[in-house]
């Protein structure tokens, strides 16, 4: 359970972005999260709106886009999208590099922006 | 309307863990975080590595535990300076958490520090502290499906040590096809079976260890 870590570093990030949209409202943040990160998607919606009560970012989504395990042959140069963790070629068992699936990011933020929202109208 | 943002969510523990390995180097103390499930044999590890290492290396601990000072008790027995921290519930150290017990330590006394993570076998593996080296400890009880399972530690990991293997005539544990899936998500494993029990294969753990250490004192 390092899903409530993970959603105090997040809730730090927004902190620090939405102090340049003073009056605005987040309503939701993208993440992209890899299946190898260990981040179990669920547990960390609900330590984030644990977290974010009281702050910024209280009622607020998440948005997770959970990236899958891809990996690239060193050898035979062929790339694969794996359901198992195998740093080894299924075709010529060389060694692998890891493309993606290790995510554990903030993408973007959704927000209403209050004082455009005024300036443009009429 | 959309603000991109484009950060790691780790990335502020990612700085600390780079200053603290910053400081290590300046020290030239060479740090191993070793993880592993609670039970597993982690403190009963690091009890036969002081054990075998004294007189050759000067040794600092820091303990990473949940609650109690039980573990940094039982290892500043052994005469080597121990700092506890207790992380109030959470199931992993982090790079703040080992810097904030860095100041209660002698770094121009010790040329090799060893952190006993958090008894876990998912959340150590994402928190970098620093270390020069992850070791992980899993024992035969525990099933040779486990690098399937919890494949990250296995892959942030140097070195594998399967422990209790004195009890292996006792339990369905089938050590090739563990070794199998272990090398299968890290090919670049080094995968030592070792009793602490009995003492069976530390040596060779030992000699991993001091390799690495001397390795980086150059």
């Amino acid at each position: 359970m390092h899903e409530m870590a993970i959603a105090q570093s997040l809730l730090e990030i927004i902190e620090g972005e939405m102090a340049s949209w003073p009056s605005s409202r987040l309503k939701e943040v993208k993440l992209r999260i890899g299946v190898l990160s260990g981040v179990v998607p669920e547990a960390l919606e609900f330590a984030f709106q644990v977290a974010s009560q009281g702050t910024v970012a209280e009622g607020a989504l998440l948005r997770i886009e959970r990236v899958p395990f891809r990996v690239r042959c060193e050898s035979c140069k062929r790339t694969f999208e794996e359901d198992l963790p195998f740093m080894v070629c299924p075709r010529c068992g060389g060694e692998v590099e890891i493309l993606s699936g290790r995510e554990l990011e903030i993408e973007s933020m959704e927000i209403e922006d209050g004082s455009q929202g005024r300036k443009e109208d009429p | 309307m959309e603000v991109k943002v484009v950060k790691r969510i780790l990335e502020a523990n990612e700085v600390i863990a780079q200053e603290n390995a910053r400081l290590f180097a300046e020290h030239g103390v060479y740090v191993l975080n070793l993880m592993g499930s609670p039970g597993t044999g982690k403190t009963s590890l690091l009890e036969r590595t002081l054990g075998a290492l004294r007189g050759r290396w000067r040794i600092g601990v820091i303990e990473g535990d949940i609650a109690t000072s039980r573990d940094a008790e039982r290892i500043a027995q052994h005469g080597v300076p121990t700092v506890q921290i207790n992380t109030g519930g959470a199931c992993h150290l982090d790079g703040n958490m080992v810097r904030g017990a860095l100041g209660e330590m002698d770094f121009d006394g010790i040329d090799l520090l060893i952190v006993e993570n958090v008894g876990n076998l998912v959340c150590p593996a994402e928190f970098r502290i620093g270390e020069d080296d992850k070791a992980m400890i899993l024992s035969v009880t525990e099933g040779e499906d486990k690098p399937l399972k919890y494949p990250l530690m296995f892959q942030v990991s140097s070195a594998l040590l399967l422990n209790k293997i004195d009890l292996l005539p006792y339990v369905d544990f089938d050590v090739e096809r563990f070794r199998e899936n272990a090398l299968k998500v890290n090919p670049r494993l080094t995968i030592m079976e070792i009793s602490c029990k009995t003492g069976e294969g530390i040596e060779r753990w030992i000699r991993w260890l001091e390799e690495r250490a001397q390795r980086k004192r150059g």
